[in-house]
């Protein structure tokens, strides 16, 4: 299986993540979380609140034919991106003191967890296995519309509700950021 | 491509067992245990709770296997295809979070019970993902 010029930057990202945790390097850490979680966060945002409600009007062939574009992309951007944030924001709320729990962050850490553990169920349970199912029936000689509407009616519900989950995450992270 | 597209869609009626149900709740129990886990960092954990989480995850995620074991004209070609890269994507993020948890110090039992959870995560993801493939790729009634 040929490796894609896509695959390879994403391989590089996950080392350059590694690499930051390994070194405990300050400002790496802070450039995977911030740079992660701005990306993560806005792309849910667009594809949950207006990507979403658009294709939710459009003809079944228009929708499929949108999918076969836009699901290869999401499926291999949006866990890279979750991990780099992840991974990073965790080292870096350790390093910095914020999980001590006499650190006034600690308790909105707590609740950014529990946000992120329910954002993660959804797009790991639901959305992502939806992605590839639709992937896999676009590359039938025969796709089937019904399928095709049917998963993608799950992807647009659930890429709205992670989409308003990001809100809270914006507000917990600001928050954060300034005690 | 509108010409292409099947009309019939007999596929998405075909019943199947709770496969992805039960492994969404598995996998929702293992990620409530990280969180307990990870809540605790820097300090050791309490591991009874957690402990509990990971059993349940681990009794559900098998009893999944056991109804997905079950099923009969299931494209299975397609399931372990797909299983198999999501397995390879999900082993390198569980490594991942092993490898900050092992780097922050962690040891002992609570590491045990994390890796644990990780081994039930990397299994969950790729079950969800290869069964919702295979589903709308199987034949649409089986033969039991």
């Amino acid at each position: 299986m040929a490796v894609s010029c896509r695959q390879r930057v994403m391989a590089a990202v996950v080392v350059f993540v590694i690499v930051s945790i390994a070194g405990n390097w300050l400002w790496a850490l802070t450039f995977c979380h911030v740079v992660g979680g701005a990306l993560w966060t806005a792309i849910d945002l667009f594809v949950g609140l207006i990507i979403g409600p658009i294709l939710g009007r459009l003809s079944i062939a228009a929708r499929a034919e949108f999918a076969a574009r836009f699901m290869p992309k999401m499926v291999l951007l949006m866990p890279t991106l979750v991990l780099m944030t992840l991974a990073a924001g965790f080292q870096l709320a350790l390093k910095e003191g914020n999980l001590a729990p006499s650190n006034p962050n600690h308790a909105w850490l707590i609740v950014s967890y529990c946000v992120v553990g329910v954002m993660a169920v959804i797009a790991l349970g639901v959305l992502e296995p939806a992605n590839s199912a639709v992937l896999v029936e676009m590359r039938k000689s025969r796709p089937d519309g019904a399928v095709i509407a049917l998963l993608m009616r799950r992807f647009l519900y659930t890429a709205g509700i992670t989409g308003l989950m990001q809100v809270a995450t914006l507000i917990i992270m600001t928050r954060v950021a300034t005690q | 491509m509108s010409s292409e597209l099947a009309t019939a869609a007999p596929t998405i009626q075909r019943r199947f067992p709770p496969v992805a149900e039960l492994t969404i709740c598995s996998l929702a129990l293992v990620v409530i245990g990280g969180i307990l886990l990870a809540s605790y960092a820097p300090r050791r954990p309490p591991l009874g709770v957690p402990t509990a989480l990971a059993v349940i995850s681990a009794a559900l995620l098998l009893t999944s296997a056991y109804l997905l074991s079950r099923l009969q004209m299931f494209a299975w070609e397609r399931f372990f295809l797909v299983f198999r890269w999501a397995l390879l994507a999900y082993v390198i993020s569980a490594g991942m979070i092993g490898f900050a948890f092992i780097h922050d110090h962690t040891r002992g039992a609570p590491l045990f019970l994390l890796v644990v959870m990780l081994v039930i995560f990397a299994l969950d993801v790729p079950l969800i993902i290869a069964f919702t493939v295979a589903r709308y790729s199987s034949p649409p009634h089986s033969a039991s």
